[in-house]
């Protein structure tokens, strides 16, 4: 990328200074100042600064993180660019254990005395927490890994492809949506760089190069006879690749009565699509309240796994570490100790993988030095294991940690969060098409939408972008007004089939919220199409 | 030290200014110094003091803006960040938006800080939360909490001599208390800018005596009931509504401000006539600045007045289109209420549901403003103005502007949230499932 091609599209206004959380991800940059990345033997002589510093104050265990974090915006509104923003931050976290006790310190100013004297200051947090804590912090052993790496495996980087060409793409995309009745488009890509040096008193020193991208458009759809309005949103995930997730292959759309996107991203026929389908909503009936048979698209079903899945197997929760922010969980420890609490019916098998290929929490490592896998967590219905890192994993049993600590930036304390959460494919071939077949009165969800659950996760409700009633087999047309409410238990109980792998795919967030003072961090949920019988829908049309 | 006088960050924002060769030049200086601790299990789990300073630079020639941001504030480094905002101004596109710059305007003396607030050191936070854990150690409850303290302060001058400052301090709490059976639950949350206000251990009694009251809830069945809303489910459940007095959302037909056919809301009974929403930065319990990102003096603002609109906010781009005066939102916002405790409201009411909080609240039509969630930490049945017992929480799915047309009485606002909020017993409001969850 030319230093000229980011002057010119980085200067499109204070709009990029209004983009939403700009200021949590950093400062703007020139991203050529960032892309070249810290020498990783500066890196071990920094961390062996940290390690020793904290030691000879007292510590027992000691790790640090050196983080250099790009984000870059590109946001446009119908004919405008709203903003352009290349953001840094750069700087290190140490993390210690003494007397029993976690202490932490980060600092910005990346120099030998700055981190020696931060590791000293984590050291005395420990120490000063040790005298109000109750049992000491167990750590589950990890071996030193030496000297490794690991990098998303991205073939174009998307700090490198110029700004110009994603700010045109936009524009076409919004001029798409406008040429098909839209009457509002905004539309933005976002993509995201963690470069990551790790070291711990283990022997590990970890350089990672992590990359994620996430397009996303919402287009709306006025009439302003009726005063009513409608909206679409994109149907592309946020993945864990480079730049060719824009670069749209035939094999990889999924056609139907709306086309959705599996490996790549076409957005310029998604708006089109989503476009006719704001206009269509705008006319659309209103859902009858009842039961209906529910079958739910790899598009909408990831959040549905995320909330009701993901969630409440993050053993953090389970023990009450989330109780005043993010609540509690329902898969207590006698349920998972009876090994036969029956979470989902026997075709409901769900894992959790750090390590699938495309997907947001994808890293070799995890934010504590463990090296990354795929496990468990609900095996033919029963619940089989939780989320665990280090300092919980002897709590279940486990000898080692199942490597999902992160942390959103260097200045932030890692903590467990959650990897990879998704539903396995069904075994036996099975299309769309065969599913909605056998659905008598149905209910046909792609997108997803808005979304709430307790804090406990028994009792949840979720919207989606597009309905389509089915009736004897037959897709009857589109619906409004649809949200459906259920237990969690009863609902994964009430899985009656999952298509094939060839209907799997990822949907994702980059934005999971967590913990105090919150964090956000980025994860997919895989799934093909999965049927529910008779879940409850409400119809959620109101006057004011 | 992050926090610089009026007078520091005046000097350092002329000194910018006048490194700048642009036809206009807009700075903004801002810094935070500050501190938390995280606890759960009766027990801290993490702790951390955090100290940032950012100056940021916005250098228009014509209409064609560049931006630059930096941490650093030796003379080369503030230099540079000019300079660059300057080369991104000339290679940008004009915004068909740019708005001329404000010349210098007049503006209140705020009274958002407070010196002992910002003196908190992470001894007295270590204090305040200890007071907590003595309410659920002694009780054998478990608490789970977060106490965080910070000062900031704000800045920004343009070349056409507009200056404002403001420095402010905050300090929250929140806790949530469980019994050892995990069958009840309570919480407190509160903010103020004056430390002297914040007692945690009082704050942590009210949560822990929820948690003990909360256990062996009961089932009733999901509808409509009188609910009281303590003034955090109100301010939960509000928050949402106060963002949508957007006067260019409105008329561009995509708010529940819009109106039928075209235009907006403005000036339509939209509300019960016992409902008044104003703003006012220079309220006591609850100040706030006293200018806003554009320079723009805040004042007290009604937005609603006897149920009927009487305000939209206008960006001063939005505000030029439709030749009216620009008119910012302000962070406190304050409904009227009466003189009444929650407690009276409970002993009016014959059957009801009292609230503690909402949880988990999203939007589900934006249309209709309609939001779904959930009642959490302490919800309880009403019978014959007095509370009978725990009940389990409820779904609830309802549009704040159809809540704020069931209003039956209002009680004494109370800072939180937010805003200055009264507890509220409105009729019809709808529960739609039930959940399990403690």
């Amino acid at each position: 990328m030319k230093r000229k091609d980011f002057l010119y599209l980085s200067g499109m206004g204070m709009g990029a200074l209004l983009l939403p959380n700009l200021s949590a991800f950093g400062t703007p940059i020139d991203p050529l100042q960032a892309l070249d990345g810290v020498d990783v033997k500066i890196k071990k002589e920094l961390a062996d600064v940290a390690l020793n510093a904290a030691k000879s104050k007292g510590a027992t265990y000691a790790d640090i993180r050196i983080g250099r974090y790009l984000n870059q915006f590109v946001a446009t509104r119908e004919k405008r660019v709203q903003g352009v923003a290349n953001t840094e931050s750069y700087g290190v976290g140490i993390r210690v254990l003494a007397n029993g006790c976690w202490g932490f310190a980060a600092t910005n100013n990346v120099t030998k005395d700055a981190i020696a004297k931060a590791a000293e200051q984590a050291v005395a947090v420990a120490k000063a927490n040790a005298k109000i804590q109750g049992e000491p912090v167990q750590l589950a052993p990890q071996k030193g890994y030496g000297e490794v790496s690991w990098k998303t495996p991205i073939e174009i980087n998307a700090f490198e492809v110029p700004v110009k060409e994603k700010v045109d793409l936009l524009l076409n995309v919004n001029d798409v949506a406008m040429q098909n009745g839209a009457n509002f488009v905004n539309s933005v890509i976002f993509a995201v760089n963690e470069q990551k040096y790790f070291a711990s008193t283990d022997g590990s020193y970890i350089d990672q190069d992590v990359h994620r991208i996430y397009p996303t458009f919402n287009v709306t759809r006025i009439d302003r006879e009726s005063g009513k309005f409608k909206t679409r949103n994109s149907l592309s995930s946020p993945m864990g690749k480079g730049y060719e997730y824009m670069h749209a292959r035939p094999e990889d759309k999924i056609t139907g009565i709306v086309t959705r996107y599996k490996g790549r991203y076409d957005m310029l026929e998604d708006v089109k699509e989503a476009a006719r389908v704001a206009t269509e909503k705008v006319k659309a009936k209103s859902v009858e309240p009842g039961k209906y048979d529910l079958v739910l698209d790899p598009s909408h079903l990831w959040l549905t796994i995320h909330e009701s899945v993901g969630h409440p197997t993050e053993l953090d929760r389970v023990l009450g570490y989330e109780a005043n922010y993010a609540g509690t969980s329902f898969l207590t420890l006698d349920k998972w100790e009876s090994k036969k609490f029956k979470f989902g019916s026997d075709k409901v098998n769900i894992v959790a993988d750090k390590t699938q290929v495309g997907s947001l929490g994808a890293v070799g490592y995890d934010d504590e030095g463990v090296k990354c896998k795929k496990w468990d967590l609900i095996k033919n219905g029963v619940l089989t294991s939780y989320q665990a890192i280090r300092d919980q994993a002897h709590i279940i049993g486990l000898t080692e940690s199942n490597g999902c600590c992160y942390s959103q930036g260097w200045d932030d304390v890692q903590f467990q969060r959650m990897p990879n959460v998704s539903l396995q494919p069904g075994k036996e071939k099975l299309s769309v098409d065969d599913m909605i077949k056998n659905v008598e009165k149905g209910i046909y969800i792609i997108g997803d939408g808005s979304f709430s659950i307790d804090q406990q996760r028994y009792n949840f409700q979720f919207g989606g972008q597009i309905f389509y009633e089915i009736k004897d087999g037959k897709i009857a047309g589109m619906l409004n007004d649809v949200a459906y409410q259920a237990n969690t238990q009863e609902f994964w109980n009430s899985c009656n089939s999952i298509c094939d792998e060839s209907d799997y795919r990822l949907g994702g967030s980059f934005n999971d919220g967590k913990g105090q003072p919150s964090q956000s961090s980025a994860v997919s949920h895989g799934s093909a199409t999965t049927r529910f019988n008779g879940v409850n829908v409400i119809n959620t049309a109101r006057k004011i | 030290m992050a926090i610089l006088s009026k007078e520091e960050a005046q000097a350092i924002l002329k000194k910018v200014i006048g490194y700048s060769k642009a036809d206009f030049c807009e700075v903004g200086l801002n810094g935070s110094d500050g501190g938390n601790i995280r606890y759960a299990r009766n027990a801290v789990s993490t702790a951390g003091q955090i100290s940032t300073m950012s100056l940021g630079v916005s250098s228009t020639f014509g209409k064609k803006t560049g931006s630059a941001t930096i941490n650093e504030f030796d003379d080369a480094s503030l230099q540079k960040v000019v300079k660059r905002a300057e080369e991104l101004a000339m290679l940008a596109p004009e915004n068909p938006e740019f708005m001329p710059l404000l010349g210098p305007q007049t503006f209140a003396e705020s009274n958002t800080f407070n010196a002992k607030t910002a003196a908190m050191t992470p001894d007295t936070r270590a204090e305040m939360v200890g007071k907590s854990l003595s309410v659920s150690k002694a009780a054998g409850l478990d608490a789970a909490g977060f106490l965080e303290n910070a000062t900031r302060f704000n800045a920004i001058m343009n070349s056409k001599g507009l200056f404002a400052y403001n420095k402010g301090t905050n300090v929250s709490f929140s806790v949530t208390v469980r019994n050892k059976q995990g069958t009840g639950s309570g919480y407190v949350e509160q903010d103020f800018n004056d430390l002297d206000k914040m007692d945690t251990l009082a704050l942590s009694k009210i949560a822990a005596s929820k948690a003990n009251g909360s256990a062996g809830a009961k089932a009733i069945e999901p509808g409509k009931y009188t609910v009281i809303l303590e003034p955090l489910a109100a301010s939960d459940i509000l928050s949402n509504m106060f963002r949508g007095f957007d006067a260019r959302s409105a008329d561009e037909g995509r708010s529940f401000m819009s109106k039928k056919g075209g235009g907006t809301r403005l000036g339509e009974q939209l509300f019960s006539e016992n409902v008044n929403i104003y703003s006012d930065p220079m309220n006591t319990e609850i100040p706030s600045a006293t200018w806003n990102g554009d320079g723009l003096p805040v004042k007290r603002t009604q937005w609603v007045e006897k149920g009927i609109v009487k305000n939209l906010s206008y960006s001063r781009y939005w505000a030029a289109q439709k030749n009216v005066e620009p008119i910012p939102f302000s962070r406190s916002v304050i409904i009227e209420g009466g003189t009444q405790s929650l407690e009276d409201l409970i002993k009016s009411t014959e059957k009801g549901i009292l609230v503690t909080r909402f949880w988990y609240i999203r939007s589900v039509d934006p249309q209709t403003l309609l939001l779904t969630g959930l009642t959490r930490d302490g919800t309880f049945y009403i019978e014959n103005g007095e509370i009978k017992f725990p009940i389990k929480n409820f779904r609830f799915n309802e549009s704040p502007v159809i809540m704020l047309n069931n209003v039956e009485a209002l009680g004494k606002p109370v800072r939180t949230g937010s805003g200055l909020i009264p507890p509220m017993k409105i009729r019809d409001f709808t529960f739609t499932s039930l959940s399990d969850a403690i």
